[in-house]
């Protein structure tokens, strides 16, 4: 049975808001979660690409949602050169739609209750403090009432507005996003590539990630503020009749990832934001499920330790902010201005960058040493990086 | 602004950059509110399926 009253109610079972709602009930509170569609998971709009020492804190490894390992990343610059690089720890392609129902069964076990197909409508405000969540399940209009809201909606970040917190993103700070899941393809599962450059893809990359010898998820990002005139869809068309004339389309999707700095506010009295919703994404990969469970991580905590003390202020709940900037927040900031430097790397740059990575044996291969070998043939790259740092006022752990 | 239906494959990237608010989404459905909208053009720019053209 649903009750009409919890502790906490957490709007989104993607990995951040599952996470959230996971270490929530572990710690004692009790837990709703919402999600609109018919499943965790779908439509999954994801390359699917984590590192090992990423998801393994949150969930044991489980064959049932890896497609694939990777041990090496190769990366192609503008003119055609490659570079090659063992990953500092194997990387998994997953299977979005089963993993992401894992994240939910694991948060049911410690107690959380999930309902899908329950579209939250708005925050129900008494004397403009929240009290729980107004949405629709099966063509009827419900209640719940609870201290605390946790909003982990992904990329639209409508609640968040609900609650008063400007979640808009800028141009520039959304990459637009077309992928292919191909088939009949020829590859080594064990290798994803990175395709950079202004011809190939302005303001981001077409990355390869191999979900068997046969199949791959092959899509492009590319900066919002550049794709008025040429799509996402076309640099990615291009890219595939070269690559992979003969592929079959399995799969088509569309998305948005947000590049930003995480939101100046992500808590209020009686609610907090998570993951892409807070846009919680590294700026320079675009890579967001395991910052979100991170974030979902500490917020639930934090949230737990709120039901416990009775103390749902704001000034309680940021909390959450501190142990978040601490933890990601600051570095996400310095890449998110190394992101911008990136927007406005011409060819020859890209081609440098790859030629660098060519001179570090792959196997030591770190942003470090990366950054090293890039100081020593372009000097003007550590002027910008210096001013990334300079800007952020911080330093990268 | 307009949704051309048969291309819009309900993502939310609109719904990030709209200023005010002016894009609802369903599991089904993302609907516009033009009494809202302010013609900006930012959910045109940036839907990756071309699915958003100007006109009410
Ligand atoms: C093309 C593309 C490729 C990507 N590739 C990678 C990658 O390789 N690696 C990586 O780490 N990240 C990748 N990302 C980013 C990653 O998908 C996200 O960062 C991650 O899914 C964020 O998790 P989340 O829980 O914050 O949000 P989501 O996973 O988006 O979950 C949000 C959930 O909230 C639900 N919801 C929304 N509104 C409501 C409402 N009103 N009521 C109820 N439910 C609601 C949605 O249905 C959804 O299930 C990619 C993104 C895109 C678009
Ligand atoms: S960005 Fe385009 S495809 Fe995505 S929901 Fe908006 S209109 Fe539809
Ligand atoms: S044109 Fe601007 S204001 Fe209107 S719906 Fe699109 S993003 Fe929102």
């Amino acid at each position: 049975m649903v009750k009409d009253r919890y502790d906490i109610v957490v709007i989104g079972a993607g990995p951040a808001g599952s996470v959230a709602a996971r270490y929530a009930a572990e710690n004692g509170a009790s837990v709703l979660m919402l999600e609109r569609d018919r499943e965790p998971g779908i439509p999954v709009r994801c390359a699917e690409g984590v590192s090992h020492n990423g998801i393994a804190p949150f969930i044991d490894i489980d064959k049932r949602w890896i497609a694939s390992q990777i041990d090496i990343a190769k990366l192609t610059s503008p003119n055609g050169e490659s570079a090659f690089m063992y990953n500092n720890g194997v990387g998994y392609v997953l299977e979005r739609r089963i993993f992401d129902t894992a994240l939910c069964e694991l948060a049911a076990k410690h107690g959380a209750r999930l309902i899908t197909k329950a579209d939250a409508l708005d925050l129900i405000k008494e004397n403009d403090k929240i009290t729980g969540v107004k949405y629709r399940y099966m063509g009827e209009t419900r209640e719940v009432k609870c201290d605390i809201v946790i909003a982990a909606d992904g990329t639209e970040s409508r609640v968040g507005r609900w609650a008063g917190i400007n979640t808009t993103v800028a141009l520039r700070d959304i990459d637009t996003c077309v992928q292919y899941t191909l088939a009949g393809l020829d590859l080594k599962k064990e290798i994803c590539e990175f395709y950079f450059g202004n011809e190939v893809s302005p303001g981001g990359y077409v990355w390869i990630f191999p979900k068997s010898d046969s199949t791959a998820n092959v899509g492009i990002g590319i900066a919002g503020h550049l794709s008025h005139e040429k799509g996402p869809k076309e640099y990615l068309d291009k890219f595939v009749a070269r690559r992979f004339p003969d592929a079959t389309i399995t799969y088509t999707m569309y998305g948005g990832v947000p590049t930003a700095a995480t939101l100046k506010e992500i808590v209020k009295d009686n609610f907090m934001i998570v993951g892409d919703a807070a846009r919680q994404v590294n700026p320079i990969t675009g890579g967001g499920i395991v910052q979100g469970m991170i974030a979902g991580r500490i917020a639930g905590k934090v949230a737990a330790e709120a039901v416990k003390k009775g103390k749902f202020d704001a000034k309680f709940l940021k909390k959450y902010r501190k142990e978040w900037d601490k933890t990601l927040g600051n570095t996400q900031k310095v890449m998110h201005s190394m992101k911008e430097k990136f927007l406005f790397m011409t060819d020859e740059r890209f081609n440098n960058l790859v030629g660098y990575c060519q001179k570090i044996p792959s196997d030591k291969f770190s942003l470090k040493a990366l950054f090293t070998e890039a100081v020593k043939g372009d000097p003007k790259l550590m002027l910008d990086v210096a001013k990334s740092f300079v800007v952020s006022k911080i330093k990268l752990k | 602004m307009k949704i051309i239906y048969e291309l819009c494959d309900i993502c939310g990237t609109c719904v990030a950059v709209c200023p005010v608010d002016a894009i609802t989404v369903s599991e089904f459905k993302v609907e516009i509110d033009n009494d809202i909208c302010t013609d900006c053009l930012n959910c045109l720019k940036v839907c990756p399926a071309k699915a958003i053209e100007e006109g009410e």
